[in-house]
This record gives structure tokens, C-alpha cells and sequence, in this order.
């Protein structure tokens, strides 16, 4: 009942609204359609001259509201080239954004139509057309070049003294597996995939498996600035490892492996000081579109210091030992070792 | 075939043509007249209607979804009472939030920005500002309607099969749409969906066939292509992106149609989905990425091109000046043309694909910004010392090139692979592409409706309720999408059902709340616009001038109400360019394009 009122609330604005139109149109044509159109149109030109003052008052308004919101410094040292590069860009086209759309406006309200103007007959000029197409090539190509560079930096081999994590996506969570102290990641084949038991489908007639670790739980264990190289594969669907505070993202392709590697600069404890977040957490976050549970594909990293990371790892318990509790688990570990990196084949 | 020939067919088209021409001699039946014409002018009032029935459809989708992502927390009992099972207790259920973000995404891209957009005013302006009589085949023209009407009727069906439209986002990536188990909406609604997209790209392949036909080969005397408005350039590149890239869409969802019914494995490889191993081995997900940006990025083009070129065209007309750099503003739509071939896999950058290739693409992309900038700057020149009326139609031009300028600045964050590394897929993207694509294109199309309206249904629509919609539309755009910018930057990842379990984006919560609100309104706000539109077209104010804009082009040469033929007696021929908005002699401030150059005047 009270949505039937509410639309007919809303119809009947939209009648008194469309009467109030019709009759300024009739009151236009007895007043004299010329004058009411010059009215019209001096009103109008006011108008976008205050929407444009608006505007410009609530982008201040905005980003003063949403700056605190925003993230917190680079977590990763790739980041901080980012956020630099990110800065420039935003010079670059913030500046062309208030000097275009200043002119735009301002060209509205001073030339509007007076009786006594007319338009400047002004059909081309190839002085000008030929400086606004050389400044934005000039101004692309240095941002090019800038993109280039840090894209090269960020998307080469990761450092031979990096460790390697390997991170599957699942309908609707992440699986982490660690080398273990061989510092190798075995063989996995999706045939061999069984939930209850094998849920990455680890091959056991490969011993580098045997050490290999799997947390189950989502959370991504680094250490800080020690580069690591994420192997990053999905059991399904597409999936996406989303890393907003190290500024990282690397699709999980099914088939494919891909990888991604950064330099964590700043532990979860430092980090929870800086933004004076007690609750303060990296997360994992899926961004690429995957079922029903995308929205809720969360996985965490916990970066460490390495006393701290080697603690937590010497309490892991190797997959196969705990899938197999009848065999010996693998002997306590040491700090991992992860110089040899041997290529992960799929099948 | 002659434009005789067109309108009469062959047998009566050695007959005295002054006399059959224009008016009908045998009134037609209703059927041929008004459903099954060939008659463009009928035709693109056929696309524009559906347009504006989908468009109220998308647009309520997203009203629906805004709400969950606005207010998690509440319940909305009537949503229950429309959408039942969908939303029990008033809550929507994650599966038909994804189908709702897919199907409004489709919708509007598809069914409203490329059918509803280029089949309107493809269909309205090709032949009237050519100096044709019709298409080059109006038949297939009425064919292109028929299988848009077709492809709508899939579409819609699979609105009400029990698992749901689809809902792997208007792109539908596989596996996730290729795999019943992955998701409800990948089961019949996909087919459904993928039937609606198969007939609907017959349907942009058989009108932009016409469409480049009629502009190559149909121009009256004296129209030689440089005299051609910039309406007419860009709806003719509009449709050769669409034909170019619309049967690579095609093959890409042939493919996904055998993956999904005949076990191939294009796109599937070492799968393990619901306890069980697929047997399929090889393929590559990512191919279909390919296939889909193929076409997705020039399509992204196709829904821009024909708001800028009536954007080109309203501005001139109501500046009472020439567009500024005619030349340079075709060159750079070839060169957006060109360039709109080969940047689909900034899509893509973090797919795994080699980063050298992402180089690549970097470049291009960004090289697009090039020609985008001079158009942006030619339209400043053009109102620069202008005579500016502010006609409804006049100032949903001019906020298309600040939504084109916003959009377009944007884009070149995201361009650049390196930013695109933290930017890719989150909120930023959704800022960037709804500004530059939807809204934008959005207002070009309505400054295209005002300003033909009186040459579709020889009245005017109301101006005041034209400058109400117009204000609430722009700023109500500018506050639901400015603030995304900043979550996407942010990290907020889209496509989120609920993001109140995150500790990174959970802080935006009252902001998702602010962007609905003012959603709503502007979703309710189109009303006006709507019942202006449909309430003019039989009360608006008549027409007694026909050529109410004092425009230069060719389509006020007809009668108020044009007949079948577009003009009595013989077409008119051409002496000049579109954009003569100079001092007539007469004390007027315009030079129609059928007047023959005076004395001493120079051709442009
Ligand atoms: C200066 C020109 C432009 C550049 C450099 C540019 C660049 C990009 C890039 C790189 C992306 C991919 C972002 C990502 O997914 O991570 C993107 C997305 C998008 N752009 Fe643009 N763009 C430009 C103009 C346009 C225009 C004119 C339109 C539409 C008319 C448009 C529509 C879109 C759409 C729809 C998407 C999102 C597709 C999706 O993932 O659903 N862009 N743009
Ligand atoms: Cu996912
Ligand atoms: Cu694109």
C-alpha cells in the first residue's frame, strides 16, 4: 500500500512538474517568444557558470572528505615508483582538466548570445591545430616513456634471491603453497585434485613435493624487504591476486601459470603504526569477476621479519604429513632456502 | 539502385519521378507503414523507442543493485514482491546481484548505446543530410530492425528462466561462462544470452552495411564527401568499426557456444570445478579475451563516434559558427578509427600476457589521447567567439565534451600499463568508463533527440523541462562518479556483492550509500525526460518553420512532415560545405547548404 502511494506521490510531482513546463511555454509565446529567449538564455549561461563553480568547490569538497580514506603509503618498494608515477600523471591531466574545462564554461558565459553579437567567422587555422596536436603527443610520449620504464622494472625477473610462493584461486578462496626447506615447489596436476586430501593436486611421486606447505586459511606469509616472486595459477575459474597496498594484481588463469614479484618494505605491525589502525591488515582481494562468492574471495598477507617468519614456519606441518599421518612428518626446518628455482609444470 | 528505384521499386522507376515522388498516392496499411516499414525515418523511431524501453530497463537494474551495495544492511520487502525467490526477505541473493550488474552492462551497451544510438540517428540522419531518399537497401534495413527486435526478445526471456540471466559480467569471460557448475547464470541464461548477441550482431552487420553503402554511393549532386556534416563522418566510421569488429565477436562466441554444448576446449584447460576434473586440455582462456577486446574496445568507439559527431553538429548550428578544423576533426576520426583497432589488449595487461606486448599496446593507447585531444580542442575553438543559444540540445553537447574531457583524462591512467597494474578492475575503472562511455554517450544521444526531435515528429519537445533534466543529470553524474575515482585508487575491486567483511574498503560504506541516493535520483530524473519525449511527440508545441535551428544541412529542406522519398520534387543539389554560418547578404547569419556560391565566394 504505501509503495502504491509513493508511486503515486512520485507521478503526481512529475504532472505538476510537466503542467508548470507546459504553461511557461504558453506564457513564452503571449510575453514574446525573442524576449523570453534572450531571458532564457541569460539565465542559462549563469547557471552553468555556477555549476562550474560547484563543481569546482565539491572536487575540493570531495577530496578533503576522502583523502584520509585513501591507502597508505606503498607497502611495496615497486609501489613507491608507482604512487610517484601516479602523482605525475595526476599533474599532467589535472592540470589539462581545469584548464579545458575553465575555457569550456567560461567561453559558455561570455559568449552567449546577445542581440548585438555575432559569431567570428573562424573555420581553421593550422598553427593552432598543428600545436594541439604536437603538446598532447609530446606530453603522451613522456608519460610513455615514464610507464615504460617502471613497467619493465615491475614485470622482470624477479631477483635470484627471491622466495617463491605459489598462490591457486578457488571458487571462492585462496590455497598458498610454500617451497618447504627445498625451497623447490613439486609437480601438481589437476587430475590428481581431491578435496578432501590433495587440494592443489600435488603429485607425490615427486619428492620436492614432500616438504611443500599448504595454508588453506588464505594468509600469505612474507618477509619484509625480501623480494618475492608469487607463482600464481587458478583450479576453475579466472580469478585475480589483488594486492591494493603493495600496488600489485596478477590474473589466475586456469592452464597458465603467471607470476608477479615485489619487495615488501613495511611489516603488518609497522604498518598497523602508520595508519594508527589497530586492525590493520593487508588483504588479498579477487578482481576478476568469478561466481556467486567474488565479493568474498579474501585472503590476507602477514609480512614478517625474518626471525618472525622463521618461527611461524618451523610450526607449519608439511601437506603431505598431514594428509598422510601415518608417515614421518618432514624433519623440523630451518630458515628456507629458495636459491634453485626449478620451473612448476602443470601437468 | 537509384533513389527512385528505392522508394517505388524498379517497376515504376522510369515513370515520371516528379509526380510519384514524396507523397503516397495509395495510403498503406498501418502494418507496412508503422511495423513493417522500410521507411528509414520510421525505422530509427522503431530503434529509438526499444532504446528508450531498454534504457528504463538497465537503468532500474542498477537502481536494484545500487541499493544492496548502498545499504547492505537493510531489507526492501517490495523487492521480494518483484523479484521473489531472487530476493527473499527483501535481500537480493549474490547470484542475481551478478546477473543484474550483467544484464545492465549488456543492456546498456548493447541494446541501448550501439542499437538504440547508431540505429536511431544512423537510420534518421544518413539519408536526410546526404540527400537520399532511403537506405541503400531498405529492406535490409528493415531486416536490421527485425533482428535487433529479435535479439531483444532473447534477451528479455532470459530476464525470467528459473536460474537467471547471465552473470559473468557483460564481457562473460570463460571458463566462468563457459561451465554450468560455476554459476547459476551460466546455465540457460547464457545460452539465452549468447542467442540474443548472435542475432544482434546480424542485426549491426546488416545496418552498418547499409549505412557505408548509403554514404559511399547515395549522396546527392554536389555532395562530395568534404561537404559531408560531421554527423555524417562519424556514423559512416561507426559502422566500419562495427563491420570490422563485430564478426570477431561473433567467432569468439561461436567458440564459446561449442565449449559449452559440443566439448570442444577453446577456452577450457586443466579445470577442476565441483569435485571433478574436466577432461578438457589446451585451450587458453585468454584467447577469448582476445576475441572479445577485438571488437569490445572498437565498440567502445562505436557507442562514442555518433555523439561526436552530433555533438560537432549541434554545437556549430548553435554557436551560429563553423565547427573549427572540419579537416583535422575527419582526420582525427579516421585516426581514431585506425587506432581503435589495435589497443583492445589494454584490457588485458595483467592476463599474464608478455609484458613486451603490453609495451606495445601501451603506446597505442595512449597515442589514441592524440587525435581525442584535438577534437576536444576544436570544440573549444568552435564556441570561442561564438553566438551561443543554450537549446536543450545546445547544452547536452556542451556537457558532453566536459564528460568526454573528464572520461578521457582518466583513460590515460589506465592506459599506462604501469598504473593500470594497481587500477585494473576496481572502481577506477568503473568511474572512468561509465563517464567517458555512459554518460557521455548518453548526452550525446539526448542532444541528439532534442535537436531532431522537431524532424522526427515536426513538433518541439518542452525546452524547460529539456533544462531540468539536463542540470540534475550532469551534476547527479559528476556526484556518483567523481567519488569512484577515489575508491578505485583506493583498491576497491568491482563487481563486489558486499564489501563489509574488507578492511581496506569498508571505510567507503557511507560513501556507497551517497552514490545510491543520488543514483536514485537521477534514475527517477530521466522521467522527465521520458514523458517529455512521449507526451510531445502527440501535445509538444507544432512546427511551423522547418528549419527551426536556421541550420546549414540538408535534412531542414524537407517538409515539416516528411513523406516516404524525404522531398517532393526533385532532391536537392549541393554548392557548399555544412558549416556556412557567415553573414548571407540578406541580414541573415547562415548559408543553407542548396545555396549556390555568390559571386566571388570561395568553396571551402
Ligand atoms: C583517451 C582515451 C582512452 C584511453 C587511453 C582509455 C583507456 C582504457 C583502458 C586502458 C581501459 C582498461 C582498464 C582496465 O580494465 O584496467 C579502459 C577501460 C574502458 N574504457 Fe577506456 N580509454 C579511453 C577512452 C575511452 C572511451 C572514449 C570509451 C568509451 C566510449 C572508453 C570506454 C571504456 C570501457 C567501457 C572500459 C571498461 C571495460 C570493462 O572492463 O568492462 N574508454 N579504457
Ligand atoms: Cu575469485
Ligand atoms: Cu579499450
Amino acid at each position: 500500500m504505501s509503495g502504491f502511494i509513493t508511486i503515486a506521490l512520485i507521478f503526481l510531482v512529475f504532472i505538476i512538474i510537466y503542467q508548470i513546463a507546459k504553461a511557461s511555454e504558453y506564457a513564452s509565446v503571449i510575453r514574446g517568444e525573442e524576449k523570453v529567449k534572450v531571458q532564457t538564455n541569460r539565465t542559462i549561461a549563469w547557471l552553468l557558470v555556477i555549476f562550474f563553480l560547484l563543481g569546482l568547490w565539491g572536487i575540493w569538497k570531495c577530496h578533503m572528505l576522502l583523502q584520509d580514506k585513501m591507502l597508505p603509503v606503498s607497502a611495496s618498494v615497486q609501489g613507491v615508483q608507482y604512487d610517484l608515477m601516479f602523482k605525475a600523471t595526476l599533474w599532467v591531466t589535472g592540470v589539462t582538466f581545469f584548464i579545458t574545462q575553465t575555457l569550456l564554461f567560461w567561453f559558455c558565459f561570455k559568449y552567449q548570445s546577445t542581440e548585438k553579437r555575432t559569431s567570428f567567422f573562424f573555420p581553421h587555422n593550422n598553427k593552432l591545430e598543428v600545436l594541439w596536436t604536437t603538446v598532447p603527443a609530446i606530453a603522451m610520449a613522456a608519460l610513455v616513456a615514464v610507464g615504460l620504464k617502471n613497467w619493465m622494472a615491475f614485470t622482470s625477473e624477479a631477483p635470484k634471491d627471491a622466495m617463491i610462493v605459489e598462490v591457486v584461486g578457488k571458487q571462492f578462496n585462496w590455497l598458498i603453497r610454500y617451497p618447504g626447506q627445498d625451497g623447490v615447489l613439486g609437480k601438481r596436476d589437476f587430475r590428481k585434485i581431491d578435496d578432501a586430501n590433495n587440494v592443489l593436486g600435488l603429485d607425490w611421486t615427486d619428492k620436492d613435493n614432500m616438504d611443500d606447505i599448504i595454508a588453506q586459511n588464505g594468509e600469505l606469509h612474507l618477509v619484509v624487504n625480501r623480494p618475492v616472486k608469487l607463482i600464481i595459477g587458478s583450479r576453475d575459474v579466472i580469478h585475480d591476486v589483488g594486492l591494493p597496498h603493495f600496488r600489485m594484481k596478477m590474473d589466475a588463469v586456469p592452464g597458465i601459470m603467471t607470476t608477479l614479484w615485489f619487495t615488501p618494505q613495511y611489516t603488518s605491525t609497522e604498518m598497523k603504526k602508520i595508519t594508527g589502525n589497530e586492525n590493520f591488515v593487508y588483504e588479498i582481494a579477487c578482481d576478476q569477476v568469478c561466481g556467486k562468492g567474488h565479493y568474498s574471495m579474501r585472503g590476507t598477507v602477514i609480512v614478517q621479519t625474518q626471525v618472525e617468519y622463521d618461527a611461524w614456519m618451523l610450526m607449519q606441518k608439511s601437506y603431505y604429513a598431514s594428509t598422510h599421518e601415518s608417515v614421518a612428518p618432514a624433519p623440523g626446518a630451518t630458515a628456507p632456502k629458495t636459491d634453485s628455482v626449478k620451473a612448476i609444470t602443470m601437468k | 539502385m537509384s533513389n527512385e528505384a528505392i522508394i517505388h521499386g524498379p517497376e515504376v522507376a522510369h515513370g515520371n519521378a516528379a509526380e510519384h515522388q514524396g507523397h503516397e498516392h495509395h495510403e498503406q496499411h498501418f502494418i507496412w507503414k508503422y511495423i513493417f516499414s522500410q521507411d528509414h525515418k520510421i525505422i530509427s523511431r522503431q530503434f529509438l523507442v526499444t532504446g528508450i524501453f531498454w534504457a528504463i530497463v538497465g537503468a532500474f537494474f542498477s537502481l536494484i543493485f545500487r541499493l544492496q551495495l548502498g545499504f547492505p544492511d537493510s531489507t526492501f520487502p517490495w523487492m521480494e514482491s518483484i523479484l521473489g525467490e531472487w530476493a527473499k526477505g527483501g535481500k537480493l541473493s549474490p547470484e542475481f546481484y551478478y546477473a543484474l550488474i550483467t544484464m545492465h552492462g549488456t543492456i546498456l551497451v548493447f541494446f541501448v548505446l550501439t542499437a538504440g544510438l547508431s540505429g536511431t540517428f544512423a537510420n534518421l540522419l544518413i539519408p536526410l543530410q546526404i540527400g537520399a531518399r532511403d537506405m541503400a537497401s531498405p529492406f535490409l534495413n528493415m531486416l536490421s530492425y527485425w533482428f535487433f527486435f529479435a535479439s531483444s526478445v532473447f534477451m528479455f526471456i532470459s530476464l525470467f528462466v528459473q536460474t537467471g540471466p547471465a552473470a559473468g559480467g557483460w564481457t562473460t569471460y570463460p571458463p566462468l561462462s563457459a561451465l554450468k557448475e560455476a554459476s547459476l547464470g551460466s546455465g540457460v541464461g547464457m545460452d539465452l544470452w549468447l542467442i540474443g548477441m548472435a542475432l544482434f550482431v546480424i542485426s549491426s552487420l546488416l545496418g552498418g552495411l547499409n549505412y557505408i553503402s548509403t554514404v559511399l554511393n547515395m549522396r546527392t549532386k554536389g555532395m562530395t564527401m568534404t561537404r559531408l556534416p560531421l554527423t555524417i563522418w562519424a556514423l559512416f566510421f561507426t559502422a566500419v568499426l562495427g563491420v570490422l569488429s563485430f564478426p570477431v565477436l561473433f567467432s569468439g562466441f561461436v567458440l564459446l557456444i561449442f565449449d559449452r554444448n559440443f566439448g570442444t576446449s577453446f577456452y577450457l584447460s586443466e579445470i577442476f570445478i565441483n569435485g571433478r576434473a574436466l577432461p578438457h586440455i589446451g585451450g587458453s582462456a585468454i584467447l577469448y579475451q582476445h576475441l572479445f577486446w577485438f571488437l569490445g574496445h572498437p565498440e567502445v568507439y562505436i557507442i562514442m563516434l555518433p555523439g561526436m559527431g552530433m555533438a560537432s553538429e549541434i554545437i556549430a548550428v548553435n554557436s551560429r559558427k563553423p565547427i573549427f578544423g572540419y579537416l583535422a576533426m575527419v582526420i582525427s576520426l579516421i585516426s581514431i578509427t585506425l587506432l581503435a583497432f589495435l589497443v583492445w589488449a589494454h584490457h588485458m595487461f595483467v592476463t599474464g600476457m608478455s609484458p613486451f606486448l603490453g609495451s606495445i599496446f601501451v603506446l597505442l593507447t595512449l597515442l589514441i589521447a592524440v587525435p581525442s585531444a584535438v577534437k576536444v580542442f576544436n570544440w573549444l575553438t568552435t564556441i570561442w567567439k561564438g553566438n551561443l543559444r543554450f537549446t536543450p540540445a545546445m547544452l547536452f553537447a556542451l556537457g558532453f565534451v566536459s564528460l568526454f574531457i573528464s572520461g578521457g583524462l582518466t583513460g590515460i591512467f589506465l592506459g599506462n600499463s604501469a598504473l593500470d597494474i594497481h587500477l585494473h578492475d576496481t572502481y577506477f575503472v568503473v568511474a572512468h568508463f561509465h563517464i567517458v562511455m555512459g554518460v557521455s554517450a548518453f548526452f550525446g544521444m539526448f542532444a541528439g533527440i532534442y535537436h531532431w526531435f522537431p524532424k522526427m515528429f515536426g513538433r518541439f519537445m518542452n525546452n524547460t523541462l529539456g533544462y531540468i533534466h539536463f542540470f540534475i543529470t550532469i551534476a547527479g553524474a559528476y556526484l556518483i562518479f567523481w567519488p569512484m575515482h577515489y575508491e578505485g585508487i583506493a583498491g576497491m575491486p568491482r563487481r563486489y556483492y558486499d564489501y563489509s567483511a574488507w578492511e581496506s574498503f569498508k571505510q567507503f560504506q557511507s560513501l556507497n550509500a551517497f552514490i545510491s541516493v543520488i543514483a536514485a535520483i537521477v534514475f527517477f530524473t530521466q522521467f522527465i525526460f521520458v514523458i517529455n519525449f512521449f507526451v510531445s511527440i502527440w501535445r509538444g508545441r507544432r512546427l511551423t518553420n522547418p528549419n527551426p535551428w536556421g541550420a546549414t544541412t540538408l535534412e531542414w529542406t524537407t517538409p515539416i512532415h516528411p513523406g516516404h522519398g524525404n522531398w517532393e520534387g526533385e532532391i536537392p543539389e549541393v554548392y557548399r560545405w555544412a558549416y556556412d554560418y557567415k553573414d548571407d547578404g540578406h541580414g541573415g547569419d547562415f548559408i543553407p547548404q542548396t545555396v549556390p556560391l555568390r559571386e566571388g565566394e570561395e568553396d571551402h
